[in-house]
C-alpha cells in the first residue's frame, strides 16, 4: 500500500471510514473544522451519513441516539467544543454506548486560542463531565499513529461499552504527513442485539431493549457506579499502551510527554545523544488508562537522578506522574500553554543535568 | 540528514499549496516528511507560511525554529524569517514585490522576479510555480523530476492548467540558473 | 361480544406513578394504540425526555431511549440519520421542549429530520415542583412565579406549534388537547397522521397535546379541565398549523 501525504484532520476522518464508521456528526471549530470538510463529501461517497448539527450539545446528542441504536458513530471536535459536548458524553457513559470522540485541542481557559495545546488533559482523563465515570484516551503523536488510533479507538469503544476519546493538539490535526491506511487493521463490529435499541425486528425478539442512564434507587445506582468501576479497572489491565525512548540503557533523566509534545522531547534526546548526555522518555499513547506501572519501572533505573513531565500546559499530567512514581524520584515540570510549542533546545535547557 | 524550509507571503499567493507539492515530491522520493501550516484567522489575507521538514530518519519535532532555508514571497515574511535562517541556507526573495536583500551575507540569496515571468509565461497566478521551481532548482531539496511529477499529480484534476504550470516550472529553473 | 376495553400490545400491564387527573397516560395510550394499528411496535423506538415523562419507557413494551433534558430532538436525529427503517419518536414536556431543548427542536424541525414528537404542554414544569415555564399562561401563579406570570418581565407564553409552522421545511404541525374526550378523539387523529407521515418518509411530524396537571395547578382533576378549557384554549388554539400537502 503507498504512502499518501494527508492533513491529520483528513486523515482522522478517512481512518474512521476504513474503520467500519459510516455516521458522522459535527459542528465546526478551528483547529479541526477539517474533518468536516473532508467528510462532507466523502461520506455520501461511500453511502455514510453525513451532518452538521447546530450546536456541539446537539450533536453529542446525535452520536447517543445513533450509539445507542448500536451504530458506529464518531464525532470531532476542540476544546471549547468538547466542553459543550462533555454533557452528552456523560450520558453516553452513563447508558454504556460506544461513541468516539476526538479532540483536537486548541488553548484555553474560555475561548483561548486556537493554536495547538495539551490544555484538556485532566478533563479528558479525569472528568469531562458530571458522575463518575472515565474514558479510554488514547493520544497519537503523528498522523499515521491518529490513523491507527481512530481504527483502534471502535472496537475499544465496543469492548468497554463506552466512549473512547482521541485526544490530539492542534498539530496533529494541522500538519501533513505521509500515511498508509492498513485495512487489515479494521475490527468488525460487535453484536449489540442484547442491549441496542435497533427495534425489536432487528434482532428478532420479543424482549424489548432500553438504553437510560436513570437509576433512582440508590442501591441500583450505587451497582451500576461499580460495574462501571470494573470497566475502568479492566481497561487498566488490558489496554495500557506507551511507548518506551532510549530506556534500553542509562539515563540520566526520564522524560514523560505525550502528542506532538513527546516529538520535540525525541528530538532533545538525539540533540542530547550527541552530547554525550543520556536521556528516556516514556510517551505514554493511553492517557487513560495511564501508564504508571512503565512510567515507575523507568524512573527506578538506578542511573536515572530526575523525571520530567513535559507537556503543552501547565501541568496536568504532572499529577499522573507524580502518582506513579511515587516519591522514589524528584519530578519536575516543563511545558508552555498558549500555542506556542516549546523548542528541543528548550527542552534540553530543563533536562540537561547541572 | 534534515533539511527544512519556511515558505512565507501574503494570504492568497498560494504559500500551502506550493508547500505541499514540496512534501508530495519528498515523500515520493522516499523522505520522511512534514508539512506544518500556520493556521487560524492569520490565514485570512495576513501573513501565511509553512514549513516543510524533509528527513530521512523519523522526523521528531516537527517544530522548527531555524530552517536551512527560507522562501519569502513578500517583505514582511524576508524581514520576519531571514535571520532565523541557518547559515549555508538558500534565501528566496520574490523580486516582483521585495526591494530589499535578506542582510545575510552566510547565505546563498537567489531573488527572482516571479510575476513578470509568471505574466510572460500568460498567468500571473503561477508565479508561486515559479517560485518553487527555482527554489528547488537551487536548494536541491527534492529532485526536480519529482517536483514536476507532483506538479501533474496536483492538477490532475485540472487537466488543462498541468502544460501552463509545466511551462511555469521551466522558467523558474531558468531563472535560478541564471544567477 | 367482544372486549370493548383492550390494553393496547405496546402499552406495558404496570401501574404508572403519575397524579391523580394527569393527563399523560391518556397521552400514552393514545400513541399506544397508534403504534398497535400501524403494526410498528417491532420496530419503533421512543425517546424519553426529563421530566413528568423521564420513566415513560416503563409504560411501553418496545424500545426506548432516554434522553437529557431538551436533547430528545438531536438524539432522534442521530438515530433516525443512521436508521431511517426505524419508527422513531420524542415524547416531550414544556419545560424540556420549549426552554432548554428549543434550539434542537426547531433545528431538528427545520432539517425536516423524520420522525415525530409528542409535545405535551401543561403550562409548568412537572417533575421539578410546578415551576413557571415557557408555556405558563399570562399571571398564571407557580413556584417562581409566585405572583402570577409578568409579561413585562418575561415575555409572553411562546406558542411552539406556530414557531415551528413559521419554518419553511414542510412539515406536519398540529395542536390537539387530551382534556375532554371530543379533544381525545381528534388528538388521536392527528396522532395517527404523524407517524403515518413518518412512515410515508414523507416529513418532520408535530403533535402538541394541550394538557392539564392539577398537582401543580393547585386544582382538582374537574377544576383543571376547564381552566385549560377556558384559560388555555383561547390561547393555545387547536387544530393544524401545518401539513405537508
Amino acid at each position: 500500500m503507498s504512502k499518501i501525504l494527508m492533513k491529520g484532520n483528513e486523515a482522522i476522518g478517512e481512518a474512521a471510514i476504513r474503520a467500519g464508521c459510516l455516521n458522522y456528526f459535527a459542528y465546526p471549530i478551528t483547529p479541526q473544522s477539517e474533518v468536516a470538510e473532508y467528510l462532507s463529501r466523502r461520506m455520501p461517497e461511500v453511502g455514510g451519513v453525513f451532518l452538521q448539527g447546530e450546536s456541539e450539545v446537539a450533536v453529542s446528542y446525535m452520536i447517543f441516539g445513533a450509539a445507542a441504536c448500536g451504530e458506529r458513530v464518531f464525532t470531532t471536535s476542540s476544546s471549547p467544543g468538547i466542553s459543550l459536548m462533555s454533557e452528552g458524553i456523560s450520558y453516553i457513559a452513563g447508558a454504556q454506548c460506544p461513541a468516539v470522540f476526538v479532540n483536537i485541542m486548541r488553548g484555553g481557559p474560555g475561548l483561548g486560542g486556537i493554536l495547538p495545546s495539551q490544555a484538556d488533559y485532566l478533563q479528558a482523563t479525569k472528568g469531562i463531565g458530571h458522575g463518575d465515570f472515565r474514558m479510554l484516551v488514547l493520544a497519537p503523536a503523528s498522523v499515521q499513529e491518529a490513523v491507527e488510533m481512530v481504527m483502534m479507538a471502535f472496537p475499544l469503544a465496543e469492548k468497554y461499552r463506552n466512549p473512547v476519546m482521541i485526544l490530539g493538539d492542534g498539530l496533529i490535526g494541522q500538519m501533513m504527513e505521509p500515511v498508509e491506511f492498513h485495512d487489515d487493521l479494521k475490527v468488525a463490529p460487535s453484536n449489540k442485539d442484547d442491549w441496542a435499541t435497533n427495534g425489536m425486528d432487528t434482532r428478532g425478539s420479543d424482549r424489548r431493549n432500553l438504553v437510560k442512564s436513570l437509576y433512582l434507587d440508590p442501591e441500583e445506582l450505587n451497582a451500576h457506579n461499580l460495574h462501571l468501576k470494573a470497566k475502568y479497572e479492566q481497561m487498566a489491565r488490558e489496554d495500557v499502551r506507551y511507548e518506551a525512548y532510549n530506556t534500553d540503557g542509562d539515563y540520566e533523566a526520564l522524560i514523560v510527554s505525550y502528542g506532538t509534545m513527546s516529538r520535540v522531547c525525541r528530538t532533545a534526546i538525539d540533540m542530547l545523544k550527541q552530547e554525550g548526555v543520556e536521556v528516556g522518555m516514556i510517551r505514554p499513547q493511553t492517557v487513560f488508562p495511564y501508564p504508571e506501572t512503565a512510567v515507575r519501572e523507568a524512573a527506578e533505573k538506578k542511573s536515572c537522578k530526575k523525571v520530567f513531565a513535559i507537556e503543552m500546559n501547565m501541568g496536568q499530567m504532572l499529577e499522573d506522574v507524580q502518582r506513579a512514581v511515587c516519591g522514589l524520584r524528584p519530578v519536575e515540570w516543563f511545558g508552555k500553554c498558549g500555542g506556542e510549542v516549546p523548542t528541543p533546545e528548550e527542552v534540553i535547557d530543563v533536562v540537561r543535568p547541572a | 540528514m534534515q533539511n527544512e524550509v519556511k515558505l512565507a507571503g501574503f494570504g492568497g499567493q498560494g504559500i500551502m499549496l506550493m508547500g505541499k507539492i514540496l512534501a508530495h515530491a519528498a515523500m515520493e522520493q522516499g523522505f520522511e516528511v512534514v508539512w506544518i501550516p500556520s493556521y487560524g484567522p492569520e490565514m485570512r489575507g495576513g501573513t501565511a507560511y509553512c514549513t516543510v521538514v524533509v528527513s530521512d530518519r523519523p522526523i521528531g519535532s516537527p517544530i522548527i525554529k531555524n530552517p536551512r532555508h527560507l522562501i519569502a514571497m513578500n517583505r514582511p515574511s524576508l524581514e520576519k524569517f531571514a535571520p532565523t535562517v541557518k547559515p549555508g541556507g538558500v534565501i528566496f526573495i520574490n523580486g516582483s514585490l521585495i526591494d530589499i536583500d535578506s542582510g545575510r551575507d552566510d547565505v546563498d540569496e537567489l531573488v527572482v522576479p516571479i510575476i513578470e515571468i509568471a505574466k510572460e509565461l500568460g498567468n500571473v497566478r503561477t508565479a508561486n510555480i515559479v517560485a518553487l521551481a527555482a527554489f528547488v532548482a537551487r536548494s536541491g531539496m527534492v529532485d526536480f523530476e519529482r517536483l514536476k511529477e507532483s506538479v501533474k499529480e496536483e492538477f490532475k484534476r485540472k487537466e488543462k492548467l498541468i502544460p501552463l504550470n509545466l511551462k511555469a516550472l521551466e522558467a523558474g529553473r531558468k531563472a535560478a540558473q541564471g544567477k | 361480544m367482544g372486549k370493548t376495553f383492550r390494553k393496547p400490545e405496546a402499552l406495558a400491564d404496570v401501574p404508572t406513578h403519575y397524579c391523580p387527573g394527569c393527563t399523560h397516560g391518556v397521552i400514552h395510550r393514545l400513541v399506544a394504540e397508534v403504534i398497535d394499528e400501524l403494526g410498528i411496535r417491532g420496530r419503533t423506538v421512543g425517546i424519553a425526555p426529563v421530566g413528568c415523562a423521564v420513566l415513560c419507557y416503563n409504560y411501553f413494551t418496545f424500545d426506548f431511549q432516554e434522553s437529557a433534558h431538551g436533547r430528545a430532538p438531536a438524539m432522534a436525529t442521530g438515530m433516525k440519520r443512521v436508521r431511517p427503517d426505524l419508527v422513531v419518536f420524542t415524547y416531550q414536556g414544556d419545560g424540556d421542549l420549549a426552554s432548554i431543548g428549543m434550539a434542537e427542536i426547531i433545528h431538528a424541525a427545520n432539517r425536516g429530520e423524520r420522525f415525530t414528537t409528542i409535545f405535551v404542554n401543561n403550562a409548568v414544569y412537572g417533575m421539578t415542583g410546578g415551576q413557571m415555564a415557557p408555556t405558563t399562561m399570562p399571571d398564571q401563579r407557580t413556584t417562581t412565579s409566585p405572583f402570577g406570570r409578568n409579561v413585562d418581565e418575561v415575555g409572553m407564553p411562546i406558542k411552539v406549534a406556530e414557531l415551528l409552522a413559521a419554518l419553511q421545511t414542510p412539515a406536519y404541525i398540529t395542536r390537539q388537547a387530551a382534556i375532554k374526550p371530543k379533544y381525545i378523539v381528534k388528538a388521536k387523529k392527528a396522532i395517527k397522521r404523524a407517524f403515518t407521515y413518518q412512515l410515508e418518509r414523507r416529513c418532520y411530524s408535530f403533535v402538541e397535546v394541550v394538557s392539564t396537571c392539577p398537582t401543580n395547578w393547585g386544582l382538582t382533576p374537574v377544576e383543571a379541565v376547564k381552566w385549560a378549557e377556558e384559560q388555555m384554549l383561547p390561547y393555545y388554539q387547536l387544530g393544524d398549523l401545518k401539513t405537508p400537502e
